[in-house]
């Protein structure tokens, strides 16, 4: 820790003491942790630990109740004037999504819209880009992700395997400079996984950043730069991937490792 | 032992309890057509010299012109009322609630008169600055016609219960929707027109279709203002005269069995249109296309 702080990148995210809570209920209890460009963050924790709550809170779907929560140097749902923080206007967190792409567990794929359609939506009415232009990106997306033949399909007529790929190459039609994943195979059959993690990797080698929730160790092992762990609203332990599974440094990650693994 | 690869072949089950009643239930019903169509009271000769008479068919067009017009009211400022209704605003959730509370608890009869004497209530409306200077005003009386009163009237007590049900079309749709909208960066705004309505839809058009159907019938109480250029009015005031109320009566009525028999088409045809990808069944066109890709022609056998 010798370098000067200015000259390492400005981190792509940047979490600061995040707390969240729901009423009564503290989730995040000071969240600390910072992931560079091009990295990719693995979160894991048990269930109910706030693991999605931090990624909702990244992308301004929860706002924060205290500490500071940056993206791309940008602080996240707040404006600071002169030492005060001022509620953001929802026109403007919607624009701070825009560069944010999210993947959920049960796809939530528009079911009135053919995959091309769901890819091509956001483009359109959002960035305000030409109608043509945008079901060519969709077709190039879909064909990255191994479905360019399903293009007119329906998202009910999918697997669920399918269906997710869709849903990421949604997420990538807007060019995000960040994705995050929320458990996006936890819904999956085992036999499906596979196809899912194989167009993460891939968008991991392209130098995407990404932050993903998962259980998956062998992909967390293989892919990750950074893997966190999570316990009721806490980082416990955070470092490279293999150090962690190979060596876990406390009790409650071997104990929650032992039951994964 | 046969090839197992042949279509099969099999015998139809027999169903005679089905055959049975049915041949019960039209006896029946050719005996009651009968006996209606011998029936002097039912007076067919009238009724057929007046089915196509031009002031019933005229009449029928007010009838119609009314339940699109009140309907269109009902529809968007249903949809403005539910919306107000989720809102997190408390001032638009009070005021929702407020009118369903009042349309909903006054008969819509009532509400017809009181808008037929509307005029003697107000005289004059003036657009302008409350206790200050008015910028427009202009005549009650002579902006308003009984026609006018009457789609208000009519809309404006429908636009409560179009909100409750737009209301259940749009929480029937899952919060995950919204959600990955918001995810892609789209406003509240674009969120509900391009994807939570679209979706609330399939749950909203059904029971609309009823609503449609029942306004045409409730547009005969438009008496109450008084308007008497609507279908049911027209045959009465035909009738009475001529002391043939039960015949025209008929015509009356046939005419809203074909006006609601179209609306039920209108109504086929957008339930198709708006459940598109409910289903894994695919159409023939994209199951054609599969199976081209797969390189075999459907069907098969030799
Ligand atoms: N909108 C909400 N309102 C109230 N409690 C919530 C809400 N969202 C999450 N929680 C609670 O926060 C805790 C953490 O949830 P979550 O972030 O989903 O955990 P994880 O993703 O790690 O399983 C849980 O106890 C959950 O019940
Ligand atoms: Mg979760």
């Amino acid at each position: 820790m010798t370098e000067p702080e200015q000259s390492r990148p400005t981190p792509m995210v940047s979490a600061q003491g995040v707390h969240k809570s729901f009423g009564a209920l503290e989730v995040l209890k000071g969240i600390t942790l910072d992931v560079a460009p091009g990295e990719v963050m693995c979160l894991v924790g048990p269930s109910g630990s706030g693991k999605s709550t931090f990624l909702r809170c990244i992308n301004h779907l929860e706002t924060v109740n205290a500490g500071r929560l940056y993206v791309d140097g940008v602080l996240v749902g707040y404006h600071e004037r002169r030492g005060k923080l001022h509620e953001m206007h929802p026109r403007d967190a919607a624009r701070q999504r825009r560069t944010i792409g999210m993947v959920f567990q049960r796809f939530n794929l528009f079911p009135h819209m053919t995959a091309l359609e769901n890819i091509a939506e956001a483009p359109v009415v959002v960035q305000g880009r030409r109608k043509a232009e945008a079901a060519t990106q969709a077709r190039d997306l879909l064909a990255r992700v191994g479905l360019a033949d399903k293009a007119q399909a329906y998202p009910a007529q999918l697997s669920g395997g399918q269906q997710q790929r869709v849903a990421i190459a949604r997420a990538l039609a807007m060019q995000p400079r960040l994705m995050l994943f929320d458990e996006p195979t936890s819904a999956l059959d085992p036999e499906l996984v596979g196809e899912v993690l194989d167009v993460m990797r891939q968008l991991a080698d392209e130098g995407m950043t990404m932050i993903v929730v998962t259980h998956e160790m062998g992909f967390a092992r293989e892919v990750g730069d950074q893997l966190v762990f999570m316990d009721a609203g806490v980082v416990v332990e955070a470092g490279p991937p293999r150090a962690v599974l190979a060596d876990p440094q406390h009790e409650r990650t071997r104990a929650f490792l032992s039951k994964v693994l | 032992m046969t090839d197992p690869s042949t279509p099969i072949k099999a015998v139809p089950l027999r169903r005679p309890g089905r055959w049975i009643s049915a041949a019960v239930l039209v006896t029946l019903l050719f005996l009651f057509a009968w006996g209606a169509a011998t029936n002097d009271a039912y007076d067919w000769p009238t009724y057929g010299k007046y089915l196509f008479d031009q002031r019933i068919s005229a009449a029928a067009l007010v009838t119609l012109e009314l339940t699109v017009i009140a309907m269109v009211i009902a529809v968007v400022l249903g949809v403005l009322l539910a919306v107000m209704r989720l809102s997190d605003n408390p001032v638009l959730r009070g005021l929702s609630w407020l009118y369903l509370w009042f349309f909903r608890g006054t008969p819509v009869y009532v509400q017809l008169v009181f808008w037929g004497l509307i005029t003697s209530i107000y005289q004059q409306v003036r657009i302008g600055i409350p206790w200050g200077p008015s910028f427009v005003t202009f005549d009650v009386r002579e902006v308003g016609s009984a026609f006018m009163f009457a789609f208000i009237g009519l809309g404006l007590n429908e636009a409560a219960y179009m909100a409750e049900i737009v209301r259940a079309g749009i929480r029937s749709v899952d919060e995950g929707q919204t959600e990955a909208a918001s995810a892609l960066g789209m406003t509240w705004l674009q969120t509900m027109r391009r994807i939570v309505l679209p979706q609330a839809m399939r749950v909203i058009i059904p029971p609309t279709g009823n609503e449609v159907i029942s306004m045409l019938k409730t547009t005969s109480l438009v008496v109450a203002i008084p308007l008497t250029t609507e279908l049911y009015s027209r045959a009465r005031a035909i009738a009475t005269p001529i002391f043939r109320v039960i015949p025209l009566l008929l015509v009356a009525a046939t005419w809203y069995l074909v006006m609601t028999s179209v609306l039920m088409v209108a109504q086929y045809y957008l339930e198709r249109h708006f459940s598109r990808g409910s289903s894994r069944t695919m159409s023939s066109r994209q199951l054609a296309a599969l199976a081209k890709a797969q390189e075999q022609p459907p069907g098969g056998g030799s």
